[in-house]
């Protein structure tokens, strides 16, 4: 029974984020799909909730639908033309870009059905959050320390590009 | 476990999709976004499945999250710029370094 309740989960939030990713690619309105970007956030942190992944689920919420798609809203603000609907909002490469991207979903289908999969089964640590931030302060210190330099030469560049000349 | 890979799998592909046919700017970092995403369910669910012993995938996925945010930072930085020399973001005008 928990088995089929967690299968019908895991399919209400595929279908919400396929069907909300296509409309993110697709909508004319770039304001409509910056709103559906946020819907399929949301439900890739269902998704990690569905996988026992709690913090990662956290951090999905806070960075990207609290931090990055704001950002985003805002810098359609600064830039579009909402009002004008006329403006394509996509080139003459419709059909190679389906082509293409077919191509791919079924390679990489096709290559996930005939690969033996090595499962184990066995439960992840307990405690989430905590085994993270052991490993983060033991084993992976190093790419911790990295990662907030480059948060900090991201935030430096931005400042010094979106700066007006000579001010 | 092959659902959730095969979840990843469209999600890329629709991401793909936006990329190669979007004119404007933020639509292709929108669909970046979406790529990003598709591979850090890919990171998680071989972190539940393949190796449970310790969470390597999680943190993988979290630094994969902490450098989309640097660099969708930068990109609309940039997109910003774009906007206030050429007035408009689609990708077919700004053929400045195009040789």
């Amino acid at each position: 029974m928990e088995v089929e309740v967690s299968q019908l989960v895991f399919y209400l939030l595929s279908f919400v984020i396929i069907i909300s990713a296509i409309y993110v690619v697709t909508l004319r309105n770039i304001f409509h799909s910056a709103l559906f970007l946020i819907l399929t956030l949301f439900a890739v942190a269902g998704i990690y909730i569905m996988l026992n992944a709690e913090f990662l689920a956290a951090v999905q919420v806070l960075i990207y639908v609290g931090a990055i798609s704001i950002l985003i809203i805002f810098a359609i603000m600064l830039t579009s033309q909402l009002a004008n609907k006329q403006i394509r909002q996509s080139n003459e490469q419709v059909m190679i870009g389906i082509f293409i991207c077919s191509g791919f979903l079924l390679a990489s289908l096709g290559s996930i059905a005939n690969t033996v999969w090595r499962i184990v089964e066995k439960p992840l640590p307990e405690n989430n959050t905590l085994t993270m931030g052991k490993l983060l302060m033991n084993e992976f210190v190093l790419p911790f320390e990295i990662v907030s330099i480059v948060l900090l030469a991201a935030l430096i560049g931005a400042v010094v590009l979106a700066r007006k000349e000579g001010a | 476990m092959l659902q959730y890979l095969a979840l990843a799998s469209i999600l890329f592909a629709i991401g793909i999709f936006g990329v190669l046919t979007r004119r404007n700017t933020i639509g292709i970092l929108m669909s970046l976004e979406l790529m990003f995403n598709a591979v850090n369910i890919n990171l998680v669910t071989f972190n539940k499945y393949i190796g449970p012993d310790n969470l390597t995938g999680q943190i993988f996925a979290t630094f994969v999250i902490v450098v989309a945010a640097a660099e969708a930072v930068v990109g609309l930085a940039i997109v910003l710029l774009l906007y206030r020399n050429w007035r408009g973001i689609e990708v077919d005008r700004i053929n400045l370094m195009k040789w």
